[in-house]
């Protein structure tokens, strides 16, 4: 089923991680294997904001295979020795958990070439790069992840988030949402639905250098919208295009550096509830997650289908 | 044919047409309608009213308490902050007076047999699904399915609704004030769907059977949807209807459009083989 989240404030900066972890606590019911945050801090930094692992959870629930966690300790600094040998330099580390590290690096130059070498590394996954964009996904439902990786105080704009029940591939964190749009600073999506032409897409895209890291259907919008944005097609283009390319049932949220975007198939199929305001817009799959923010009577709608909505931070 | 005098179910607000089926036949055989209840009915008062705060309560609970409190006797309840929550008033086979003070989530006051229902916030997705009889009114909007299967009663929703309005519906009336989105109507068995805004795609897709009615824009007709002439009985009744439905709004009923079944799909029989292929 899934449940996702959006969340954008116009003009001004709350503490969005707080905000999202409320609304994915609230969807709960939709996903309990895993939850994930696409979250954009005010930050606009220079430097780039990397999040990445080298290994997989495999606590309770994890289809993951268990591994000796010493390997992650000799894959960090592998990482560390490919993000060198790049031309970058890493300005901050953190290890998040045993096998989840968020980094600031500088770096200049082809950010593809760059996110290659890091991920030569055995099981080493970018999670996010971008300028403001920090990715974060487990296992677990939001309030677990969200006090696990420390976001509830996280200072922000706008965020998608995501609560995912595995249909189409393992529970574990690789097939989590919200994907990263791989090579593209600060581009993420979260999906609820089904792609039925998937592996047709994957081909296609694949011959064109376009990486996968999971076999969940719910990537392929992501790298779907990256090779468009690397066409030089804009947004909200790409997203209107992707109604026609893509078959199958789904609604899907999509975040850059200042937008927020929303899409719904042809057979408005996958349900999403929008709340608008002048300086806040919310949108999830049940009103339910909407009400956790603002349990006073407002004014929501449901978009139809075929709909693509973009708005500016 | 049986005379509308033999059909009891019709004062009811249950199907407005001539019922053929063998077990509704049975069902609702004259003799016994007089003395049709469910086993568990009661006599409430409509004067009698209570209200119930659901904000820390869950759908099993509020459900539970609106059947004591119709068991003592009271005809009005309203529900205070529902905060948008799921399958809240649902079963209800009783005549009862239900304000809700607010909006609800996914399936709503579905599978209702009586009550009216005023709701003055919005509705999600398949609310009064499998509605047999009342009247259900939604002061702003609705999510999709709305009035998945009903089977009787009157449906309204004053503000917009998402797709597939009507889906399966096999009996009574609902009414649009606002927009549809696409399908709706798909596969609808019988009864009438009021649209007074557009409507999107697809519009009944592969109805048996039933009526629709539209005031504004069509984007696309569905497979075997066809247009239909507009006639003195059909204003009458649209009149009718949308005064039952508090809709205030300023309409030219000779303008509507009036979208039926071509009857031209498999499960009709003047096709050839061939033709029935391509109609598929």
């Amino acid at each position: 089923m899934c449940g996702i989240a959006g969340i954008i404030h116009k003009g001004k900066s709350t503490n969005v991680g707080g905000e999202m972890q409320q609304m994915l606590q609230s969807l709960k019911h939709r996903g309990p294997d895993s939850t994930g945050y696409a979250l954009y801090g005010t930050g606009g930094t220079q430097d780039y904001i990397l999040r990445f692992k080298v290994g997989e959870n495999v606590k309770e629930g994890s289809s993951a295979i268990m591994e000796d966690a010493s390997l992650y300790e000799k894959r960090r600094n592998e990482v560390n020795e490919k993000i060198v040998e790049a031309g970058g330099n890493i300005v901050k580390e953190e290890q998040i958990t045993p096998y989840s590290f968020r980094y600031v690096t500088s770096f200049e130059g082809d950010l593809l070439e760059f996110a290659r070498k890091i991920e030569s590394v055995e099981m080493a996954e970018i999670l996010s790069l971008g300028k403001s964009l920090e990715l974060v996904k487990d296992i677990g439902d939001a309030k677990v992840v969200a006090d696990q990786y420390g976001l509830n105080n996280f200072e922000g704009t706008h965020g998608i988030g995501h609560t995912r029940m595995a249909t189409e591939s393992g529970v574990d964190i690789r097939s989590a949402h919200p994907y990263w749009a791989y090579p593209f600073s600060d581009v993420s999506v979260v999906h609820n639905g089904q792609l039925t032409n998937y592996w047709n897409n994957r081909r296609g895209l694949e011959r064109k250098g376009m990486r996968f890291m999971s076999s969940c259907d719910s990537e392929l919008i992501a790298v779907y919208l990256a090779n468009k944005i690397r066409d030089g097609i804009g947004l909200e283009e790409a997203m209107r295009s992707s109604l026609t390319d893509l078959d199958g049932v789904f609604t899907y949220m999509v975040a850059t550096q200042d937008q927020l975007g929303m899409a719904k198939d042809s057979m408005a199929a996958k349900p999403m509830v929008l709340y608008e305001s002048d300086d806040l817009v919310l949108c999830a799959s049940e009103e339910v997650a909407i009400r956790s923010l603002l349990p006073h009577e407002i004014d929501t709608y449901d978009p139809y289908e075929s709909e693509v909505k973009v708005w500016q931070a | 044919m049986a005379s509308v005098k033999e059909h009891k179910s019709h004062d009811m607000g249950l199907h407005q047409e001539v019922l053929t089926g063998r077990t509704q036949q049975v069902f609702f055989n004259p003799e016994e309608s007089e003395n049709f209840l469910y086993n568990d009915a009661y006599d409430v008062d409509f004067n009698k009213r209570t209200s119930i705060d659901v904000e820390k309560l869950n759908c099993i609970e509020v459900n539970s308490k609106i059947k004591d409190l119709m068991k003592q006797g009271y005809g009005t309840i309203v529900l205070k902050n529902p905060g948008a929550k799921h399958s809240l008033g649902v079963g209800i086979l009783n005549k009862l007076n239900l304000i809700i003070e607010g909006s609800l989530g996914y399936f709503g006051v579905g599978s209702i047999d009586g009550p009216v229902v005023r709701i003055s916030g919005r509705v999600g997705w398949s609310c009064a699904e499998n509605m047999m009889a009342g009247k259900v009114v939604i002061e702003k909007n609705a999510g999709s399915c709305f009035g998945a299967a009903i089977r009787g009663g009157d449906l309204i929703c004053k503000g917009s609704v998402g797709a597939r309005s009507g889906i399966d519906m096999k009996g009574g009336t609902i009414m649009i004030g606002g927009n549809a989105g696409a399908f709706t109507g798909f596969m609808m068995q019988r009864g009438r769907i009021v649209i007074l805004g557009d409507v999107g795609p697809n519009l009944g897709d592969s109805l048996y059977d039933g009526t629709i009615f539209v005031g504004g824009k069509i984007e696309s007709l569905g497979a075997d949807a066809v247009e239909a002439e507009m006639t003195d009985l059909d204003v009458d009744w649209l009149k009718r209807k949308l005064k039952v439905a508090e809709i205030d709004k300023k309409i030219n009923f000779s303008k509507m459009t009036k979208i039926v079944s071509g009857k031209k799909l498999w499960n009709y029989d003047n096709l050839e083989p061939t033709e029935r292929k391509g109609a598929i």
